[in-house]
């Protein structure tokens, strides 16, 4: 079996994975941003309300 | 309901790739010419078949954006286009590696291979210009122009190795032509269809972020007007 061809092929394959696997760590931590800043707005919205000027 | 779809997506992604990728790695013979390296077929191609499907379905949905202004289609469109891109950059790299292996070159400046570096700019354009407009509606609008504009270049994309008088380093359609063996059609389609399920969860995924994008938009201008 040819090793130059294997270690290409591992390298495709990492290749793909890797940007595969960065790209749902970027998807969730926007979605942990989002939730948190959601969740600051809804509270300071609520605060106004509770207590206008 | 949006949550069991994804996690359902999710397992049965898994169900379908993970025997397939036994399949492939350790039933499936070499190539007779290129040896192990042609595995990488069943995620170079699904990748870029995929990115295509979600392109279409993201020119299809900034339409109906353009006619109904919900913006439901806008959010279908955005998430669409950002996993499509990651898929149009697993296609290029995957394809990069095969390349140099077996043409003994990383990149070739032919019509396939630089339309599709084109689509993946255009697409990466797009999603780099969008959050630079604040106003959602003129956001989705734009968006929406953009997203037609960029699909133009898919037609050159599937054309670039089927037109008579243009050479490519690229090879042809094996699928069409027939030159892929019969034993690698079930695990092809399969590395397709395990593409499929795991980029339309992360689809719903963006989805729902952009949808919460919104209401902070919402809430941030209802802040300003208290």
């Amino acid at each position: 079996m040819d090793i130059t061809n294997l270690t290409f092929l591992f390298y495709g394959y990492s290749a793909a994975w890797i940007i595969i696997t960065a790209f749902v760590f970027l998807l969730v931590s926007r979605g942990r941003r989002i939730d948190r800043e959601l969740a600051r707005l809804k509270s300071l919205v609520a605060d106004k309300d509770n207590h206008p000027r | 309901m949006r949550e069991k779809a994804i996690y359902l997506l999710a397992i049965l992604a898994a169900l379908v790739m993970i025997p397939n990728l036994k399949t492939v790695f350790m039933d499936l013979p070499d190539e007779a010419m290129q040896g192990a390296i042609y595995r990488i077929i069943f995620i170079h191609v699904p990748a870029a078949i995929n990115a295509q499907i979600f392109f279409t379905v993201s020119l299809i949905t900034s339409i109906l954006f353009l006619v109904k202004k919900n913006f439901v289609w806008d959010s279908i469109s955005v998430s669409c286009i950002e996993v499509g891109t990651m898929l149009v950059l697993v296609n290029l790299v995957t394809g990069s590696i095969w390349g140099r292996n077996q043409w003994g070159i990383w990149w070739a400046w032919d019509l396939r291979m630089t339309s599709q570096l084109m689509c993946f700019l255009l697409y990466l354009g797009y999603l780099l210009v969008r959050p630079a407009i604040a106003e959602p509606t003129q956001r989705a609008t734009l968006s929406a122009f953009v997203a037609i504009f960029a699909y133009a270049d898919i037609p050159l994309v599937l054309m670039a190795i089927r037109l008579p008088n243009v050479r490519t380093q690229h090879p042809g359609p094996v699928l069409e032509t027939g030159t892929m063996a019969k034993e690698f059609h079930a695990p092809f389609g399969l590395g397709v269809l395990a593409v499929f399920l795991i980029c339309t969860a992360l689809i719903l995924i963006r989805q729902h972020q952009e949808t919460a994008q919104r209401e902070i938009d919402s809430l941030r201008r209802e802040l300003h007007s208290i």
